[in-house]
């Protein structure tokens, strides 16, 4: 296809959108929290309805991906109103419909938040769950269906890659980049335009660039919800590092516990193939690129980019010293990129909108925007994306709902079993890069885990040390017997056989394997060893005796 | 690898190992598409026999114990058979917080297994996954293919219990 072709495919699909004239858009969301809790019965049952009451050519049914509050769903939205309405079941159904398209009143009864707020807002954008956000990873995703190129294309999709392709060299797509600011967002922060700019200097014929789709945390679900939301922003996003870089193929690396995701990533490859938007000469350019899916097989380490790579070549996963970075000798030894999901996600709004708009939004060192996983004992546990700087408090209390029931705030957990605890002292710390380093936590990739008073922060820290023991490749010996050794320290802490000695020795270990690990999984698996010491200190020595002599 | 296991001719007629002969030709039988090849294999028996490892092996011309390592080190694949009927008990942070050790602890008292443990009828297997990205829900357990949110242990069981009397 070419430019014109694809100018005249959008016009065509925005004309015929015109003329079928439906007013209204109902959006269920096909996330995978909303599946589980019975979505799709519920867009099924929907579509019947529609029909038995003869709408069908008036109103337009279709499935999204994740909208944000996971636990009130199955969600269902009416656009272009944005009346929203939670736990949808198939019974109940019938009712909104009644009410929405009939009677043309909302049903607060069923409306999204009616158990928080004194009256719910009939259009949900103006709720403080989505008026403290600012979307540009998820934009539109839980607006457009994910497994329809048509559609996305009506949402300006592909639009950034003409532009790109048309109107920008490779040097100017990387100063644009580079203008934004953006850091890598799957944890490190590494900048984004930089790491393009080496490899794209790195001369060699070929060139990959590979999207870090293995989102290990637990209790980390933004990649997967990009993934299945608008995986045709994914693929843009890849095929405009690949022409900025020099690049001709391109892996999409995801995780095997996540088959919706991959299986709506395989679709969109396909239906961007079909178009020519992935494939030789794209748009009728110079320019040829392809993507190819590689499903992990659940080693948590393969997040890590050196271990993903000898995964992708389709070895075990054991990274390996660091230089040569992938960016000089990656998959196969040539120059590789490798970003993470939700980086390359923000790719084409930045191109659209400008370096200088994303920069501006977030603090100084960190710009743009972070999409968080909220999860724990919060009222409303979901997906969020907030700019940088919003603080701990907005996000779990104004955000988030506050706590469930009438749990107290003890701590936040950021970036899983590499980070580390924000304890209520700090509810007022900014979230950016630099903030959560001085805590003694990280960004990490988004995960955050709210506690309350009923966790035990030292089992919390045995929690994530066994994480990081099974996990643990071992190949390095400071990763494989630390992580072992101060497993069992803290086990014998938490069942109250440790000494005041037990602890001192935690902490000189956490400093060895900090120091001495291969790779990141190491280094950065004291992390919540070390921060829950800092933050609530008074709960080991609650456990441990004070004799010095060891028990 | 077992002595003798390289040696294992598989039926060629199985329609399973024809699943695993298509993948390996789709992909050229290049030596990198081993951990695809993997994946299609255990969907297709549910797990990783000896001589399936050895019969993949030989079309991709690799030496047998990088077949074998490679599948001990990914948590995906598996050498020993799952259960007829499996519960997965997510052990990600927000369901931990939320009582995932309650429900395995449960499945332990009822049914005598621990994560990773089939029954000796081979009928139910109990196991657990790092985090199913499933956050929202916690804490969140998937019996066979159905995804059961902001359960209680005693819900797992009815989940169960009603799996294995439908056989």
């Amino acid at each position: 296809m070419t430019r014109h072709e694809l100018h005249a495919l959008i016009h065509g699909e925005k004309a015929r959108v015109a003329e079928q004239g439906k007013k209204m858009k109902i959006a269920v969301c096909c996330g995978a929290g909303c599946i589980s809790s019975g979505s799709e019965e519920v867009l099924k049952k929907l579509q019947q309805e529609i029909a038995a009451r003869g709408l069908q050519n008036e109103v337009e049914i279709i499935p999204t991906g994740c909208m944000g509050p996971c636990n009130q769903g199955p969600l269902v939205k009416f656009l272009p109103d944005y009346t929203m309405y939670q736990k949808v079941d198939c019974e109940n159904i019938q009712q909104v419909v009644e009410s929405q398209l009939i009677k043309k009143e909302p049903l607060e009864s069923l409306m999204l938040f009616n158990d928080s707020r004194d009256k719910p807002f009939t259009d949900a954008r103006e709720d403080p769950f989505y008026k403290r956000q600012l979307k540009v990873a998820l934009r539109d995703c839980g607006d457009v269906n994910p497994e329809s190129l048509e559609e996305y294309l009506l949402y300006e999709g592909y639009k950034a890659l003409d532009k790109v392709l048309f109107e920008m060299t490779p040097e100017e797509v990387i100063a644009e980049v580079k203008q934004s600011r953006i850091r890598g967002r799957g944890g490190a922060g590494y900048p984004t335009g930089l790491k393009w700019e080496t490899v794209y200097k790195y001369v060699s014929p070929q060139k990959y660039v590979i999207c870090n789709g293995d989102e290990g945390d637990p209790g980390a679900f933004m990649d997967r919800s990009v993934l299945e939301g608008n995986p045709h922003r994914l693929l843009e996003g890849m095929a405009i590092a690949g022409y900025a870089i020099g690049a001709s193929k391109g892996y999409a690396y995801i995780r095997g516990e996540y088959p919706l995701a991959i299986k709506r990533i395989e679709l969109a490859i396909k239906q961007a193939r079909k178009l020519g938007l992935l494939g030789n000469n794209i748009l009728g350019t110079e320019f040829s690129f392809d993507i190819e899916v590689r499903i992990g097989a659940g080693a948590f380490v393969c997040g890590e980019e050196t271990a993903l790579i000898a995964s992708i070549e389709g070895k075990r996963g054991t990274p390996s010293p660091r230089p040569p970075y992938p960016a000089e000798s990656g998959l196969w030894g040539k120059p590789t990129l490798i970003n993470n999901v939700e980086t390359l996600a923000s790719i084409a709004p930045i191109i659209l909108q400008g370096g200088e708009w994303y920069s501006d939004i977030g603090t100084p060192k960190s710009a743009g925007t972070k999409v968080f996983a909220l999860a724990g004992k919060i009222k409303y546990s979901g997906l969020i994306e907030v700019p940088m700087g919003t603080t701990l408090r907005e996000v779990v209390f104004d955000i988030g709902g506050g706590m469930q029931g009438d749990a107290e705030f003890k701590a936040a957990q950021t970036g899983g079993p590499s980070g580390g605890c924000i304890p209520a002292s700090h509810l007022d710390v900014k979230l950016d890069y630099e903030s959560l380093t001085a805590l003694g936590s990280i960004m990490g990739s988004g995960g955050l885990i709210v506690m309350d008073t009923n966790s035990d922060m030292v089992d919390v820290a045995r929690y994530f040390m066994e994480f990081c023991m099974d996990e643990s490749c071992g190949k390095c010996v400071p990763c494989r017997v630390g992580t072992k050794m101060m497993h069992d320290i803290l086990q014998k802490i938490c069942d109250n056989e440790a000494s005041v000695l037990d602890v001192e020795r935690l902490e000189e270990l956490a400093i060895y394997v900090k120091e001495a690990s291969l790779c990141g999984l190491g280094g950065s698996a004291p992390n919540p060893l070390l921060s829950t010491l800092r933050h609530f200190r008074h709960e080991y020595d609650e456990k441990v005796t004070t004799e010095r002599e060891w028990v | 690898m077992k002595k003798g296991a390289h040696t294992a001719e598989l039926p060629a007629a199985d329609p399973r190992v024809k699943l695993i002969a298509a993948k390996m030709k789709k992909e050229h039988y290049r030596p990198d598409a081993l951990i695809e090849v993997l994946h299609t294999a255990q969907s297709a028996y549910g797990y990783l026999p000896l001589p399936v490892l050895a019969y993949i092996a030989k079309m991709l011309k690799l030496p047998p114990a990088r077949v074998y390592s490679t599948v001990t080190f990914y948590h995906f694949f598996s050498l020993k058979s799952k259960g007829e009927h499996t519960c997965l008990v997510c052990t990600g942070t927000a369901c931990y917080v939320k009582g995932a050790k309650a429900i395995l602890d449960e499945l332990e008292k009822l049914f005598g297994l621990h994560a990773g443990q089939v029954t000796p009828d081979d009928k139910l297997g109990v196991q657990t996954a790092r985090c199913i990205g499933a956050c929202g829900l916690a804490p969140a357990v998937v019996v066979d293919e159905e995804v059961l949110g902001k359960v209680l242990p005693g819900a797992v069981v009815e989940k169960i219990n009603s799996k294995l009397e439908a056989v």
